[in-house]
């Protein structure tokens, strides 16, 4: 058997709520993520799905819990120690895309070369673009493209270090139907490839193409699911 | 993809807030540029005017040093005529006589000029022995005055000093100006008088006395002509040296221990109103002077307390403007880092170090600086020109050495401004950012 991609055990967190209460938003959350699996992470606004991504990209620390990519625990080790292992094993997507502003559409691809040097990031970085239909689009800045094609220059961003996990939040929330469906397909495709996928998402049709879903509910993944 | 690129790119994209932080640098760097100008100025301006005043007493000294001189040749040719002069007549001389006159009826021998002159007499610096008579020029048939003169007589205790009056030649007459006026005489011309030929060596201009009816010739050939050989009426004393006030009382004290018998005159008393007026005249320029170099004292002393009082309050302004500009530069800094906090919060999530996210920060910071501080040296040089004349024709170009200074430190500046802002932005939690965009 493989090693998995992504493994959370049992992990928890909270936050200080109004007048001195505390918030559960992650309560005793366990799953695992294989090599190729593309899992959907659902459930209602506040359920604590941001979250659960958020510590399993080794942002977020839990307050208890373990989280493991590619065997090494995150959070055992130091911040500089997660950031290499973000840099090269991790890409991110969100739903507000978080390009960089002043960047043209290939300088946002290869923004990743900056945590790492990366071999012939240029070539990929253009491949990606090729592939997601933005070739001609490359020198634009995000403020002259469209959501769709900014939202598919955020995932070549990601993919642009070759990662083994992708965590995705809500990456098709700002999408037309048509060009969520292309962002899912990449999405798919990657999976298909060998990598992980770890999307979340309260979009019903976004986790029908997922081949797991799991829905949180209060914080909690329920057992069955799991 | 590199910071430097980064930084660049970020730039290109917020001109504003680059532009206004390159004009707040400009602005402090145009500050420090115009104090060290001003001061410059200041310098150049009092070495200007020390100049012109060192100058000015150094003329005014050699004036009075060539005004003395001139004056004080002047004086002694008065003296010669007028000075602290003294008459010795013979013994026996009515003065009335010779106020009447103008000369003694009396004569002495002329070895009285010798007594005195081998003598120890302090008071007197030189002595003129003459034979004077009015009588009828008997070729010319005019009344005239013959004096006859021998030069000085040398006092033998002192050092020879400069004949005062040049002696008459043998053989050689000098006319006075209504003499030679009259009779159409002129110097070179042959003229006898009492049957002896004489050449004239001299025709003196109009005096308005009675030197203008004067014949000069040699005191040996008068006193053949007037059958007074050895024989003189007068010694003139000439440029004598008393300090007391009593001035005539001790030259006569003086001279009749040598002379007894003689009368001693003093000729006039305006020449030594002249000499009091010369001492005045030397102290006046000699307080002009000091005056003058204490005034060029004063005023590098002012302009010293003025360059302090300047320095102390361009160096208060200075920093008050370098203060304002840091923490404007802060405060622009925070403005960008917290534009940038979703760019921030995404490069940390993928992996990039918080240190290279400081760099791009503080190098924008850097770059600011070198920004403003170039803006103001090519903008400092451009109109230096036009500025030279109201700078007292200091150059901006003189402050050149301090160039790599401020392009150092004005950089260090704006990157010590801009730390804070930057070190939380690259230290803020991205899980914190992305949450809450």
């Amino acid at each position: 058997m493989s090693e998995l991609t992504l493994r959370i055990a049992n992990t928890s967190k909270s936050y200080a709520g109004p007048e001195g209460s505390t918030v559960e938003a992650v309560r005793e959350v366990s799953l695992e993520l294989a090599p190729g699996e593309f899992m959907a992470l659902g459930g209602p606004s506040g359920c604590g799905k941001s979250s659960v991504l958020l510590i399993a990209g080794g942002l977020l620390r839990p307050d208890e819990g373990e989280v493991e990519i590619l065997g090494n625990n995150l959070y055992q080790k130091n911040r500089a120690q997660r950031a290499a292992i973000r840099a090269k094993h991790l890409g991110f997507v969100f739903q507000q895309f978080h390009l960089v502003p002043y960047l043209g559409a290939l300088d946002n691809v290869l923004a990743p070369s900056l945590a790492q040097p990366l071999p012939d990031a240029t070539e990929r970085a253009m491949e990606l673009l090729e592939q997601f239909g933005l070739s001609d689009r490359r020198g634009h800045l995000p403020s002259a493209l469209s959501v769709g094609e900014q939202q598919r220059v955020a995932l070549a961003r990601a993919l642009l270090a070759k990662p083994k996990l992708l965590l995705a939040d809500e990456p098709t929330g700002n999408l037309d139907p048509e060009n969520a469906e292309g962002i899912l397909d990449h999405l798919g495709a990657f999976a298909g490839e060998g990598g992980s996928v770890l999307m979340v998402t309260h979009d019903k049709r976004a986790a029908e193409r997922a081949t797991r879903s799991i829905r949180m509910e209060k914080g909690r993944i329920p057992i069955t699911q799991s | 993809m590199n910071v430097g690129r980064l930084i660049i790119l970020e730039i290109m994209h917020r001109k504003l807030g680059f532009a206004l932080a390159v004009a707040t640098v400009a602005t402090s760097v145009a500050a420090l540029v115009a104090v060290a100008a001003l001061l410059g100025a200041h310098d150049l301006r009092t070495t200007q005017m020390l100049d012109e005043m060192n100058a000015e007493t150094d003329r005014m000294e050699e004036d009075f040093t060539r005004e003395m001189k001139a004056y004080e040749d002047g004086v002694r040719k008065t003296m010669k005529g007028l000075g602290f002069n003294v008459f010795i007549f013979p013994e026996g001389q009515e003065l009335d006589e010779v106020y009447a006159d103008g000369f003694a009826s009396k004569t002495m021998p002329e070895t009285y000029a010798n007594t005195l002159a081998e003598s120890k007499i302090v008071t007197v610096n030189h002595l003129l022995p003459s034979l004077t008579r009015k009588l009828k020029w008997p070729e010319r048939e005019r009344i005239v005055i013959l004096i006859g003169i021998r030069g000085e007589v040398p006092i033998a205790h002192r050092d020879p000093k400069k004949p005062l009056i040049d002696p008459v030649q043998r053989g050689r007459v000098v006319l006075g100006h209504e003499l030679h006026r009259s009779l159409g005489l002129q110097e070179g011309n042959s003229t006898t008088f009492m049957g002896r030929e004489f050449t004239i060596e001299k025709c003196h201009s109009e005096r308005g006395t009675k030197d203008d009816v004067t014949i000069w010739m040699h005191l040996e050939e008068c006193q053949e002509l007037l059958g007074e050989k050895g024989r003189i009426n007068a010694i003139k004393a000439l440029e004598c040296n008393c300090a007391s006030i009593d001035r005539l009382g001790e030259i006569r004290r003086e001279i009749a221990a040598i002379l007894p018998g003689t009368k001693v005159i003093e000729t006039e008393s305006k020449a030594l109103a002249r000499a009091e007026a010369r001492n005045k005249a030397k102290k006046l320029s000699q307080t002009a002077i000091a005056a003058k170099k204490s005034e060029t004292a004063n005023l590098r002393a002012d302009r010293e307390r003025l360059r302090l009082e300047d320095g102390q309050k361009y160096t208060a302004l200075l920093t008050v403007v370098i203060l304002v500009s840091m923490i404007w530069i802060a405060f622009l800094a925070f403005s960008n880092s917290r534009d940038r906090q979703s760019e921030i919060g995404i490069l940390r999530a993928m992996g990039i170090s918080t240190g290279s996210i400081l760099a791009a920060l503080m190098g924008r910071a850097f770059l600011v600086g070198l920004a403003g501080t170039g803006l103001t040296l090519v903008l400092a040089v451009l109109p230096s020109g036009v500025l030279r004349e109201s700078l007292h024709g200091f150059e901006l170009q003189s402050l050149v050495g301090y160039v790599p200074i401020v392009l150092f430190s004005v950089p260090a500046l704006s990157c010590a401004a801009s730390w804070l802002p930057a070190l939380q932005a690259a230290n803020r939690d991205p899980a914190t950012i992305l949450r809450n965009e």
